[in-house]
């Protein structure tokens, strides 16, 4: 059976490694030289210009504060969404009242909660941001209605108008759109715990706060470390650009306060007509996204439990 | 879930590695690879299609069998008045195939068939996807329309179509020197919006000079209304009412002088009389509350309301707003108020310029065909259709006798007519579209107006933001000439 193994694997993955080299990593290399070049996506001429466009993106203000929320993104939002999702998932599958004959269970109406935790992952992320943008109108929206409902007119936050607000409005949207996806992936996770673990650990009498550090999240890890992942692709990539380019001032201010690399990529290729400094600023977004994955896995390796 | 396969934790690992940097390589391709897909074919091969013979009816001397490919943004103008124009062009042509093409993602569709050389003969690039003019100038890839300029206009072969045209129009289709590579199907009217119903309602006329703007604004604030309000998530709409109002105060030079970066361009007395006094309203309390946070369809909104009672916008804002614009409106326009009796160009200097710029590429194959369309959209009929269809002026000089128009269209035809020779035509924001919007739209103008710089710190930073993009080597310089 050894013999010829390879030739007989390599048989099967030459197709699907050209396609992946054709649609992936050649345009990899191909942006890559684009970033040495002046090509402004509107004209098939261009020139080798050496390391300008390097040069000119490490002196870019904005690029910097751009490259500063994207960071914040990828390290604030995993930690926000994973933490609640967590606890809401433990809460709905293991942090009820005990009840007869079971040893664990969620909290009163659990099933209905998940059904209503997946509500906003049914939307678009478009959607989810226009609707926000009407909530966060500091003159007839939502959430300023609801502050002048309880006495709180004096109060009227300028949300989005805010360069102090800005950033964290977008990211409570993100937040509110995403958690509740993960909250499911990891009910789902929790689920094939099995539950003579938590029978045995409430015998010897652990409270709730144990079980979940001690049982559920280690049991969990590797989901978390996926989700983690994930997460942070997000708040690097598409996600973030669409609430941002949706729903923000400008899009990407006031005064610079929620640029993201994504919508600088974008707005360098397809406003300014600069498509050889958009594709340097990729790079750079590139080399965030593979260092974010590298830490993650660096921080995430831990022994493998089996059961 | 849980791994109960897992044998070999470290080879698990590493594979796990692989799998999941190939996702992010996923995903992290979409933002890279959509640049690289579309450069590095060659250039266009010249094949032009041959030339008819000019004669009285056709003076541009099109090839009567050549098809005509036409590509116009399907937006608020909708497409009629250009196909309307295209069956003129057919009954003119009946040899000729068209080949209209109505799109909205003007970009996305072009931007391949320019770099594949390949582009269509007649481009109507405007829109949120509409491609960088500057860009699309400086590496030559527009066609000079002088020919179309210079030609017999359609009503009256002893005119050229040159002088048919709205004051500005030309001018705005230069970039360096004489060429014309643009021409503005449309004709804005930009200045301070007002409903007349809501200044009669506080026994007003629309305020000629500073003192009374105050003064208007304090009486509207006793009964609860704001004075002004603007699109404060797009600041870039206050210099519609804002840089006229720099003009007026120290003459045209000034704008000139900021369209053209020079240094301490925007240290001009003038500028700063002007942001002073807008940066008035908002210390008084004139502005709407919470004016920053809205964008420009919910601050439209707010001020069909009668939640505010002015708001710098163009004359798209009548089709815009439409649908919240009560029966009753009145909608107006007006020129910016005078400061004081100082100010160097008479009331009612106004900002009015094109809008919907059309362009025949360079490397089109059928270029005469699609000056010739563009000659047929000038003519008084096109123009009288246009204007009855979508509301809006034209860049054709005239056009509109016998039409019934709107108030908001006729305050636009008076205000032109007041106006006179008066009328200006900043330049930044289809010059330096990233410096106006981004820079002095919003990093600048925003700020101040939602109190956060003073009016001297607002333009220190537009004056930074101007010597920046004066010294970028990456975009292309222009001069007024």
């Amino acid at each position: 059976m050894q013999h010829g193994k390879y030739r007989f694997i390599v048989g099967f993955l030459v197709f699907p490694l050209a396609i992946y080299a054709l649609f992936v990593v050649w345009p990899f290399i191909q942006s890559i030289y684009y970033s040495f070049t002046d090509w402004t996506g509107l004209s098939p001429d261009f020139a080798m210009v050496g390391f300008d466009n390097y040069i000119r993106m490490l002196d870019d203000d904005t690029f910097w504060s751009s490259l500063q929320h994207s960071l914040t993104f990828a390290l604030l939002l995993p930690v926000v969404v994973l933490g609640l999702a967590l606890f809401f998932a433990f809460m709905l599958n293991v942090g009820g009242r005990s009840r007869k004959g079971a040893a664990i269970s969620g909290v009163r109406g659990s099933s209905f909660y998940k059904i209503v935790y997946f509500f906003p992952q049914v939307l678009s992320i478009a959607i989810v941001a226009l609707l926000f943008q009407f909530a966060y109108n500091p003159n007839s929206g939502a959430i300023n209605s609801a502050l002048g409902a309880v006495g709180l007119d004096s109060v009227k936050p300028e949300w989005l108008g805010d360069p102090k607000l800005a950033l964290w409005c977008v990211m409570a949207v993100l937040v509110w759109s995403t958690t509740g996806f993960f909250v499911v992936l990891f009910s789902a996770g929790m689920a094939s715990i099995p539950k003579d673990f938590y029978e045995a650990a409430l015998l010897d009498g652990a409270s709730r706060f144990t079980t979940f550090f001690r049982i559920t999240l280690p049991l969990l890890w590797d989901t978390v470390q996926s989700g983690w992942v994930y997460m942070g692709i997000l708040a690097l990539g598409a996600e973030s650009f669409a609430v941002v380019q949706i729903m923000t001032v400008g899009p990407g201010g006031p005064a610079d306060s929620t640029n993201v690399l994504t919508l600088l990529v974008y707005q360098k290729a397809f406003r300014d007509g600069q498509a050889a400094y958009a594709t340097t600023i990729g790079v750079a977004l590139l080399i965030v996204t593979l260092a974010f994955a590298a830490i993650v896995m660096r921080l995430g390796r831990r022994e493998r439990l089996e059961f | 879930m849980g791994s109960t396969s897992a044998q070999n934790s470290e080879g698990l690992g590493r594979r796990d590695v692989i799998k999941r940097s190939a996702a992010i390589g996923l995903i992290t391709v979409p933002t890279m690879s959509f640049l690289a897909s579309c450069a590095s074919s060659d250039s266009g091969s010249d094949k032009k299609v041959e030339k008819g013979k000019a004669t009285e009816k056709n003076p541009l001397g099109v090839n009567a069998s050549a098809p005509l490919d036409f590509v116009l943004f399907d937006g608020g103008f909708g497409t009629e008045y250009a196909t309307d124009a295209v069956k003129q062009y057919e009954k003119a042509f009946p040899d000729a195939e068209v080949k209209f093409t109505p799109t909205q993602k003007i970009q996305s569709e072009l931007q391949p068939r320019f770099n594949g050389g390949t582009p269509p003969d007649l481009i109507d690039n405007s829109g949120a996807e509409q491609m960088d003019m500057g860009v699309l100038v400086g590496k030559k890839q527009l066609a000079d329309l002088t020919p179309l300029l210079d030609a017999p206009s359609v009503d009256d072969p002893a005119k050229k179509v040159r002088d048919t045209l709205r004051p500005g129009v030309v001018e705005m289709g230069q970039f360096d020197g004489d060429p014309v590579w643009i021409l503005y199907y449309a004709y804005t009217v930009y200045g301070v919006w007002y409903s007349q119903t809501a200044l009669d309602r506080l026994d007003a006329e629309y305020p000629e000079d500073w003192d009374a703007m105050l003064a208007l604004c304090a009486k509207a604030k006793k009964q609860g209304i704001a004075g002004w309000t603007y699109a404060g998530k797009y600041p870039y709409y206050v210099p519609f009412s804002l840089y006229p109002f720099i003009g007026k105060i120290g003459g045209r030079e000034v704008l000139d002088a900021i369209d053209n970066l020079e240094p301490n361009a925007w240290k001009h007395p003038a500028v700063k009389s002007a942001f002073e006094a807008y940066f008035e309203l908002f210390k008084k309390g004139y502005i709407l509350q919470g004016t920053p946070g809205l964008d420009h369809i919910q601050s439209q909104t707010a001020w069909t309301e009668g939640k505010a009672l002015f708001i710098p916008n163009g004359s798209w804002v009548e089709n815009e707003a439409a649908k919240t614009t009560p029966k009753d409106f009145q909608m107006k326009v007006a020129a910016p108020s005078s400061l004081d009796s100082s100010d160097k160009l008479p009331f009612g200097t106004l900002w009015a310029s094109g809008g919907e710029p059309f362009v025949v590429p360079a490397n089109a194959k059928n270029p005469d065909g699609g000056m010739e369309q563009l000659r047929i959209m000038l003519s008084e009929a096109s123009s009288k259709n246009f204007t009855s269809k979508v509301k809006s002026l034209s860049s054709f000089n005239g056009g509109t006798d016998g039409l019934t128009l709107s108030t908001a269209l006729q305050s636009g035809v008076d205000a032109l007519a007041k106006a006179g020779a008066n009328v200006l035509n900043p330049r930044l924001q289809d010059w330096y579209v990233a410096l106006q919007k981004e820079k002095i739209g919003v990093g600048a103008l925003g700020e101040m107006m939602a109190g956060r710089l003073t009016p001297a710190e607002a333009i220190k930073k537009c004056q930074e933001y101007a010597d920046a993009a004066a010294k970028d080597t990456s975009i292309k310089h222009y001069k007024h000439q």
